[in-house]
């Protein structure tokens, strides 16, 4: 098992993890204030730019997400290193 | 259904091999207000508490996955490299000899986790009540696990776990609200 990952694969996933953070907290503001414009604003401007953010370290590091296209024709990315509690 | 993502929603960072601490951190992983209770409680909830409010249940629910998930890190990070010695000093030797390094759903204290841990009355009130004082008792339990931790990396993780249940529960004080006003609206006289 190869286990060293760059110093930007950290880096990059917890731009992620914060961006998620944000969209997690405002769906839960969200369920108990369903009419809030600016919230449900915020939510879309923050979900947008996860996916933008998971996009981008899809390309450079494999799959982040199950469903995701696999990188390769001929090996299955998903199933290799790493694993969250590996890292 | 449910869809995985390789990441954990908050990074978990230990800084030394540290069974003792793990041990502790079990009561969190399968114990009476730990993640998993919490996660299945609501998860089971939310199919007849009222419309209003199912969406959070779900959503609480499903990040409660993520907490397990985190807390299982962490267990994991602080036991990898225990040797058995190390892990009879934790108090440790009767989860080496039932499960290896394998890790398993049971308090700091080694009893199993159990259905009982959670309840699921049908009376939005009691159940949003019950998951009012779930979130409160595991914020507890997580004060108790810092003050007992030296590890600042693990801390910085507990931190943010603790913070969640305060959320959580300020969450759940509204949606108890929001039953109550639904309620009244569609009193019958």
């Amino acid at each position: 098992m190869d286990n060293t990952l760059p110093k930007e694969y950290y880096t990059k996933l917890e731009e992620i993890q914060a961006a998620d953070f944000v969209v997690l907290e405002l769906t839960l503001y969200l369920d108990t204030h369903p009419t809030d414009a600016q919230a449900i604003a915020q939510f879309n401007q923050f979900t947008r730019h996860s996916m933008q953010l998971k996009k981008a370290f899809e390309t450079q590091f494999g799959p982040l997400q199950q469903g995701s296209i696999n990188p390769s024709k001929t090996n299955w990315a998903w199933s290799e290193f790493p694993w969250p509690w590996q890292v | 259904m449910w869809t995985y993502e390789k990441k954990l929603q908050y990074p978990v960072k230990v800084s030394t091999c540290n069974p003792t601490l793990a041990k502790y951190l079990m009561e969190q992983y399968g114990g009476a207000d730990g993640e998993l209770a919490a996660a299945l409680r609501y998860m089971n909830q939310r199919y007849t508490i009222p419309e209003k409010v199912i969406g959070l249940l779900n959503d609480i629910a499903t990040e409660e996955f993520s907490h397990l998930e985190m807390i299982a890190t962490m267990i994991y990070k602080l036991t990898k490299d225990a040797t058995p010695d190390q892990l009879r000093e934790a108090g440790l030797a009767e989860h080496y000899v039932s499960h290896d390094s394998a890790l398993f759903y049971s308090n700091a204290a080694g009893v199993p986790f159990t259905a009982s841990y959670i309840q699921a009355k049908g009376d939005p009130i009691a159940d949003l009540y019950e998951d009012i004082a779930a979130e409160e008792k595991a914020r507890a339990t997580y004060q108790w696990i810092i003050d007992m931790s030296d590890d600042p990396d693990l801390n910085d993780s507990l931190r943010f776990l603790r913070e969640r249940e305060i959320v959580h529960s300020q969450r759940f004080r509204e949606a108890v609200e929001i039953v109550k006003d639904d309620r009244s609206q569609q009193k019958i006289f």
